[in-house]
C-alpha cells in the first residue's frame, strides 16, 4: 500500500490520476498536485507518466526489435531473433490473409501495434503499488504506469489509424470514388442522405471503437487490480484471499493483454485493407 | 476522461515508432526470413535431387554390378572350358610322349639283343674256333675259315 492511511476511495482515485503537468487556471505552469487540479487544466495539460511509459515501452520495442533486425541472419538464428522472427512471422502471416494489397507500411505498422500495445499492456501486471510507491519516494505523487489505461494514449493511435483510413481511403479509390463510397451505399443513390449518415456513423464508430475497446478493457482490467490490492490492509485473511485474487487476476489478464493488443493490429489491417479495397459496382 | 496534448504527444510518439519500425526493423528481418526460406528451399531442392541421383547411381551401380558378376561367370566358365581343354591336351601328349618313349625304348631293347646276340654270335665262333683247333689238334686258320665261322655264327 501506497500509505496506510489513505482511505479505500482515496486510494483508488489516487491510483487513477495522472502525473499531469500543465497550466493552472491562474496562469502558472507546473504540475497538478490533485485530481481537481488536473482535471481543471482542461486541454492546456499532458500526461507525464503516460507519456514516460509509452515512450520507455515503445523504446523497449524498439530497441528488442532493432538489436535482432541488425544481427538478423539468413543463416542459423540466435535465441533473441528466434523469438522476434516468431512475432514477425506471426504478424506477417496474420497481415498477409487480410491485407492483399501492395503497401509495405501495413505489416510494420501492425507489428509495432501489436508488440508497443502488448508492452504497454503489460505493466497492468507489474503490481499495482510498486512503481507508485517507488515514485512517492523520490517525491512524485502520481504514476499511473499502464499507458494503455489513458484514453488519449489509446484514442491517439486510434485517431492515427484514422487518419491512415482517410489518406488510404483517397490515395486508392480519389475523393469522388471515396464520397461516393459513403453516399451511394448501401441505399440507392436518391437515398444518398441516409446514406451518408449510415456510412459516416460507421467511419466514426472505427477509431472510436478502436481506441475506447483497449481504453476500456485496460482500465477495468487496472481498477480490478487496484480492487483486490485493497485488501491487503484487511488483515492477514483479507491479504491471502487477495493475493490468491490477484494471482488469478493476473493469470487471465495476460491473455487480456495479449488479446486486446492483437485485436488492435488485426483491426489496424483490417481498416487498411477496406481503405484499399475499390468496389467497381458503385 | 481528460483529454490534452497527451494525445498530440502519444500520436508523434505513435508515428515515430511506426515509421522507425518500417524503415528501421521490418525489413531487415523480412529479407533475412525470406532469404532463409528460400535457403531452405533450395536446400531440400538439391536433397531431393541428390536422393535422385542417389537412386539413379545406385541402379547403374546395381546394373554394372550384375554385368561384372555375368562377365566374372562367363569368363569362369570360359577358363573351365579352356581348363579342361588343357587337361585333355596335357593328357594327350603325355600318352603320346609315352607310347613315344615305349617304342624308342623298345628299338633300343630290341638294339641291345641284337648287340648281344652279335657279341655272343662272335664268341660263341671263336669259342667253337677254339674247340674245333682242340679237337682238331692244329690250329684252325681263322681267315681261311672266317666266313665259314661267320655262317655259323649267323646260324646260332
Amino acid at each position: 500500500m501506497a500509505s496506510a492511511a489513505e482511505n479505500p476511495a482515496e486510494y483508488i482515485q489516487h491510483h487513477l490520476t495522472n502525473l499531469t503537468f500543465g497550466q493552472h487556471p491562474d496562469g502558472t505552469w507546473g504540475l497538478a498536485h490533485t485530481a481537481e487540479e488536473a482535471a481543471a487544466m482542461g486541454f492546456n495539460a499532458i500526461h507525464v507518466d503516460s507519456m514516460l511509459w509509452s515512450v520507455v515501452t515503445g523504446l523497449v520495442f524498439f530497441f528488442l526489435f532493432r538489436t535482432a533486425a541488425k544481427k538478423a541472419t539468413a543463416g542459423v538464428p540466435g535465441p533473441l531473433q528466434n523469438f522476434v522472427e516468431l512475432i514477425v512471422d506471426f504478424i506477417d502471416d496474420t497481415t498477409r490473409t487480410i491485407f492483399n494489397y501492395q503497401n509495405s507500411l501495413i505489416a510494420p505498422m501492425a507489428l509495432t501495434i501489436f508488440v508497443w500495445v502488448w508492452l504497454m499492456n503489460f505493466m497492468d501486471l507489474i503490481p499495482v503499488d510498486w512503481i507508485p510507491t517507488l515514485a512517492a519516494m523520490m517525491g512524485v505523487h502520481y504514476m499511473k504506469v499502464v499507458p494503455s489505461t489513458d484514453p488519449n494514449v489509446t484514442m491517439a493511435m486510434a485517431f492515427s489509424v484514422f487518419g491512415l483510413i482517410l489518406f488510404f481511403s483517397i490515395k486508392e479509390k480519389g475523393l469522388g470514388g471515396f464520397l461516393g463510397e459513403l453516399a451511394f451505399h448501401p441505399f440507392p443513390k436518391w437515398l444518398a442522405p441516409v446514406n451518408l449518415i449510415l456510412e459516416g456513423v460507421t467511419l466514426i464508430a472505427k477509431p472510436l471503437s478502436l481506441g475506447l475497446r483497449l481504453f476500456g478493457n485496460m482500465y477495468a482490467g487496472e481498477m480490478i487490480f487496484v480492487l483486490i490490492a485493497l485488501l491487503f490492509t484487511g488483515g492477514v485473511a483479507y491479504g491471502l484471499l487477495g493475493g490468491l485474487l490477484q494471482w488469478g487476476w493476473a493469470m487471465f489478464h495476460v491473455l487480456i493483454i495479449s488479446l486486446q493488443a492483437f485485436i488492435f493490429a488485426v483491426l489496424t489491417v483490417v481498416y487498411m485493407a477496406q481503405a484499399h479495397e475499390v468496389d467497381e459496382e458503385h | 476522461m481528460n483529454l490534452n496534448w497527451t494525445m498530440v504527444g502519444q500520436t508523434i510518439t505513435f508515428i515515430v515508432f511506426v515509421w522507425a519500425c518500417w524503415k528501421w526493423i521490418w525489413p531487415l528481418l523480412i529479407n533475412a526470413m525470406r532469404e532463409r526460406q528460400q535457403a531452405i528451399a533450395e536446400g531440400l531442392a538439391s536433397a531431393e535431387r541428390a536422393s535422385k541421383d542417389l537412386e539413379l547411381a545406385q541402379e547403374r551401380a546395381g546394373d554394372q554390378l550384375r554385368a561384372a558378376k555375368e562377365e566374372a561367370a562367363a569368363l569362369i566358365e570360359q577358363a573351365r572350358v579352356r581348363a579342361n581343354q588343357l587337361v585333355e591336351e596335357a593328357k594327350n601328349e603325355a600318352r603320346v610322349e609315352g607310347e613315344r618313349l615305349k617304342d624308342a625304348a623298345l628299338v633300343e631293347i630290341e638294339q641291345e639283343v641284337n648287340r648281344a646276340k652279335e657279341a655272343l654270335r662272335v664268341q660263341v665262333a671263336a669259342l667253337a674256333v677254339a674247340g674245333a683247333e682242340k679237337v682238331l689238334g692244329e690250329s684252325v686258320d681263322a681267315n681261311r675259315h672266317s666266313q665259314l665261322l661267320e655262317r655259323l655264327a649267323a646260324e646260332l
